[in-house]
């Protein structure tokens, strides 16, 4: 599998998740510039987190207009398979590759801690290492990962399982309690149409190595690197 | 020189800071009036911030040297071997006086800058740590305080995408006034690419990068180096304004620079701005320097030359380039969109001369501005002793079970979770131990690979001990953060501290600091721990009323296997609790007198160096030798504070054994004798016989068992849920209670 992390000037988790591909494919991925013209033909294209161009404004929604952007979103539409991790999964949004806002956290600030996630599906590229139902631990990092959508958009979701992870307590059950920043129906990560592209607010790219707290987060990227290899 | 000067009357003079004898001396250095902005520049570099005019005399009896010490005090920040061509580069600093009148920002920019000294020196920051004090919880400021500093500390850490590993935070009345924010910096570079800040070359461009300059911060430093009465609130404009992200462009750029060989000299603009960053690069390299302002971007059109020298705008870098070498530079700094000028070059004059629209608006030997620079001697007097308390004549207020539901759930002891939950402490994926134990582990070679190098490192301070017996709390200061790089396996190599008092012109406090550096100096020999870098922050009083004396220590050790680096969790039931170290029940200046018999008072428990040293020697050893299972050291609340600690960090519970014959309960569940630990063990008498070959005490405290309760000898379990509950609840009830009224 052939993968490239695009590099914002303000993103901070590129090393993270070339970490995570590396350990995952056996060779680092490659780093695109977020100035450069051009990218090389990948198999997966990874936004990873960070605060693109400082997110002064609203987060991702600077980044969303940046060129290379433009190039990810035309990629993305020929099929490439995207992953967008935290402000990442927030540039997808603004760039209209996945449905719905990533608001600020209900308590009004930011968290960093390890959640539990509910896998919905093992049937996607993403989540093949993974069994329906399975919980997982893997921590977050942010201030603005309160996901919402209107209610519509909330159904058609869950209608087509479109929803790929939700926060649970570490026994599984998706409630309030297992929720860290109110996202609607406690979803933590969701697909586009085809399941070709991943959005999510957790950072699988912190969790895995054992030394780190877990290593739960490892299966999505050597999910990836079967399904795309 | 500018025709719209202001006369220098005396009240302009005063309103700069400058004595009448330091007036007399400027007078003496430039034969002649000064301008304005001279005034301004001798105002900021005589401030007791930049100058230390009141503590240099104590810092130089500070030992600063060790066989693997590169750089110590007088640089941006320390630097340490490491080992593998790596070297650690660290400093603490305070930003104190801003964050009490604007916390966000002023937080924020006190990382911001404590960031920039390190990566200034070569290295990438790999973890930031911090230090705070506020005041009484009912203080109707300290919440605010609370939430603004924690925001800001978050805010700019979070961005620029360094962890924020640890800290300690207290409360008490003393700093309902003067919160204390010190925050700290690690870094890594190899031991070859360390850039200094002396300039050099005759000729060589001086280059301004970063942001632009504004009208933000100006005197600052001056700000710093004053009491606050009851106008502290007016002083909000001069608390500068934090951009991470800029900051972060700042960092990727210089270090793109660094790894080419264009940089002669390199120095961040902190404190003083222009001002003390081109002066201190010029007097380290015994040359002159030359600016014009005209050629400083600046974001605000009339800036006057005081306004441009004096501005404490943020995210900038002053560099001394090898000539030709600028077009190069330049590129590297457009990529990252931040601004680049060549504003002027180094000469052979000696000194400081700037330009501004045609006229010279400065014109100062150097040498004499920084080697005049005033030191006092200050008159002190040595704080009294207090007496020891008693044990025995202690009331034994409540039961033993309700007095550590109280501790637990105290100010000083509840969780600090709501914390460092706001602080991403995992970016980079090397943090290997979180914030909430002894010390913050975080890993140096690569978390993928076979290596399994990690750096410990701690921030401690127990003001109340100081406040008691400076000599005795200035050890205890160092043997704390010793102590928590040996708990979790670190050898301990070096520190920085954070010098923070109230004012230095009542012998009272120049005694607690002369006192509280004494003490650190014996404490630093003693344990081969040298001080690197640090910083003193004093007038920290409001209206005459002085904060504890409170030397924070920043400690830094290696650990060569972070894989056999010890927790505080118990996780596994059927170990052995054994406590290291000598209980003689002292309850002294300990919490339990305060938080229980509210009773701050006390002789502070004394630091036996050699103890401390054999204690923590065998510790590491025995963590070396992979026999321990678990391990905490002994402070606030002393031995059922600690055990309940664990206990509640872990998944097991613990049945503890009755106290010696000897001691009344209080006594030696919660005296705050020094230089102990307590550690789990599933062999407790290969343990034992180490310890007494070496001739540690060390005793049998009780065992880890299954469910979650601890039990002490002959009394019924007390639930670890109803007591996480109480501890893990106070600080977030606390912080989301509505002020009163």
């Amino acid at each position: 599998m052939k993968a490239a992390v695009i590099v914002f000037p303000g993103t901070n988790r590129e090393r993270d998740i070339a970490d995570a591909l590396t350990l995952a494919v056996g060779a680092p991925p490659l780093r695109v510039w977020h100035g450069d013209a051009d990218m090389p033909k990948v198999d997966l294209i990874v936004v990873p987190g960070g605060f693109a161009y400082g997110d002064y404004l609203r987060s991702g929604a600077m980044a969303a207009h940046s060129p290379i952007m433009r190039e990810v979103v035309a990629r993305a539409k020929q099929g490439v398979a995207v992953l967008g991790v935290c402000n990442g999964f927030q540039i997808l949004t603004e760039a209209g590759l996945l449905p719905g806002v990533l608001m600020r956290n209900a308590a009004l600030k930011f968290i960093c801690r390890d959640v539990h996630l509910a896998v919905e599906s093992s049937q996607t590229i993403f989540t093949n290492r993974y069994d329906a139902g399975q919980v997982i631990q893997v921590p977050v990092a942010h201030f603005d990962g309160n996901y919402f959508a209107d209610d519509d958009t909330v159904a058609r979701l869950e209608g087509e399982g479109r929803v790929a992870f939700r926060y649970c307590t570490p026994d599984g059950a998706v409630s309030s309690e297992g929720n860290p920043n109110g996202s609607i129906r406690n979803i933590a990560g969701i697909y586009n149409e085809t399941k070709t592209i991943l959005g999510m607010m957790p950072h699988p790219e912190n969790a895995i190595r054992a030394a780190q707290g877990g290593e739960d987060g490892k299966g999505l990227f050597e999910g990836l690197t079967a399904a795309l290899a | 020189m500018a025709d719209t000067a202001p006369e220098i009357t005396p009240e302009l003079i005063a309103e700069h800071g400058l004595t009448d004898e330091e007036y007399a001396r400027l007078l003496d250095i430039m034969g002649r009036p000064p301008t304005i902005t001279e005034l301004g520049i001798f105002s900021v570099m005589w401030s007791e911030h930049c100058s230390y005019k009141s503590s240099k005399r104590w810092l130089k009896t500070l030992p600063t040297e060790a066989p693997w010490v590169i750089q110590g005090p007088g640089e941006n920040a320390g630097v340490i071997d490491i080992g593998g061509g790596q070297a650690a580069i660290f400093k603490i600093e305070s930003h104190n006086h801003p964050s009490y009148i604007e916390p966000y920002q002023g937080a924020a920019t006190g990382v911001g800058g404590i960031l920039r000294d390190v990566f200034t020196m070569g290295a990438r920051p790999i973890a930031n740590m911090n230090a705070l004090r506020f005041g009484s919880p009912d203080n109707t400021r300290t919440r605010h305080l609370v939430a603004g500093v924690v925001g800001g500390i978050g805010g700019y850490g979070n961005c620029i995408g360094v962890p924020t590993v640890g800290g300690e935070t207290e409360f008490h009345p003393a700093y309902d006034g003067n919160i204390l924010v010190n925050a700290m910096t690690v870094g890594l570079a190899p031991t070859d690419r360390i850039f200094y800040s002396a300039a050099a070359g005759i000729g060589n461009p001086v280059v301004y990068v970063g942001s632009k300059t504004g009208r933000d911060g100006i005197h600052g430093a001056t700000m710093a180096s004053a009491e606050f009465g009851e106008d502290s609130e007016e002083k909000r404009p001069t608390v500068q304004v934090g951009d991470p992200f800029t900051e972060k462009l700042l960092l990727e750029a210089c270090l793109e620079l660094m790894a080419t060989d264009a940089i002669v000299a390199i120095q961040d603009m902190g404190a003083a701005g222009l001002t003390s960053s081109s002066v201190e690069m010029s007097s380290k390299g015994g040359v002159g320097i030359e600016l014009d302002l005209d050629r400083v971007p600046r974001r605000e059109t009339g800036m006057s030359a005081y306004e441009i020298m004096l501005s404490e705008s943020q995210e900038r870098m002053l560099m001394v380039l090898k000539p030709g070498r600028e077009d190069e530079a330049r590129r590297i700094f457009e990529k990252w969109e931040l601004d680049f000028a060549v504003i002027g070059s180094i000469t052979d004059t000696g000194r400081l001369t700037v330009r501004r629209e045609g006229g010279i608006e400065a014109d100062i030997p150097v040498d004499p501005l920084v080697a005049a620079a005033p030191e006092y001697d200050r008159p002190w007097v040595a704080t009294p002793k207090r007496p020891a308390i008693d044990p025995a004549a202690l009331e034994p207020v409540p039961d033993t079970r309700t007095a550590l539901a109280t501790l637990m759930a105290c100010p000083q002891l509840a969780s600090r979770r709501w914390i460092w939950e706001q602080y991403d402490h995992l970016v980079g994926g090397q943090t290997i131990q979180r914030p909430g134990g002894d010390a913050a582990v975080v890993a140096i070679d690569d978390i993928l690979g076979d290596g399994g190098r990690a750096l410990a490192i701690t921030t401690d301070c127990t003001p109340r001990y100081c406040v008691a017996d400076p000599v005795e709390g200035g050890k205890q200061a160092v043997a704390e953060a010793w102590r928590n790089l040996t708990a979790v396996g670190a050898k301990p190599l070096a520190v920085t501290n954070n010098l923070n008092f109230g004012n230095p012109e009542r012998p009272e406090i120049m005694g607690q600091l002369a006192g509280c550096v004494q003490g650190m100096g014996e404490a630093c020999r003693a344990l081969d721990f040298p001080v690197v870098s640090g910083n003193v922050s004093l007038y920290n009083e409001t209206n005459g009323s002085a904060i504890l004396p409170t030397p924070v220590i920043g400690g830094v050790g290696l650990i060569e296997d972070w894989r056999t680096s010890p927790r505080t969790a118990l996780t596994r039931a059927g170990d052995t609790l054994i406590l290291i170290g000598e209980t003689t029940g002292w309850l002294g200046a300990s919490l339990y007198l305060r938080e229980i018999a509210g009773r701050e008072e006390g002789a502070a428990p004394p630091i036996d160096l050699a103890a401390e040293r054999r204690n923590g020697d065998l510790l590491r050893a025995l963590i070396g030798d992979g026999l321990v299972s678990a391990c905490h050291d002994l402070s606030d609340g002393g031995l059922l504070v600690a055990a309940a600690e664990m206990a509640l960090a872990g998944t097991v519970g613990v049945t503890l054994q009755a106290p010696p014959g000897d001691l009344a309960p209080h006594a030696w569940y919660f005296g705050e004798d020094q230089a102990r630990y307590l550690i789990a063990t599933d062999r407790p008498e290969q343990l034992l016989d180490r310890a007494n070959s070496a001739g540690v005490p060390a005793m049998v405290f009780g065992k880890t068992v299954a469910g979650r309760a601890l039990t002490l000898s002959g009394g019924d379990p007390i639930s670890l849920t109803q007591l996480s509950e109480a501890h893990e609840g106070w600080l977030p009830a606390y912080m989301t209670q509505r002020d009163k009224g």
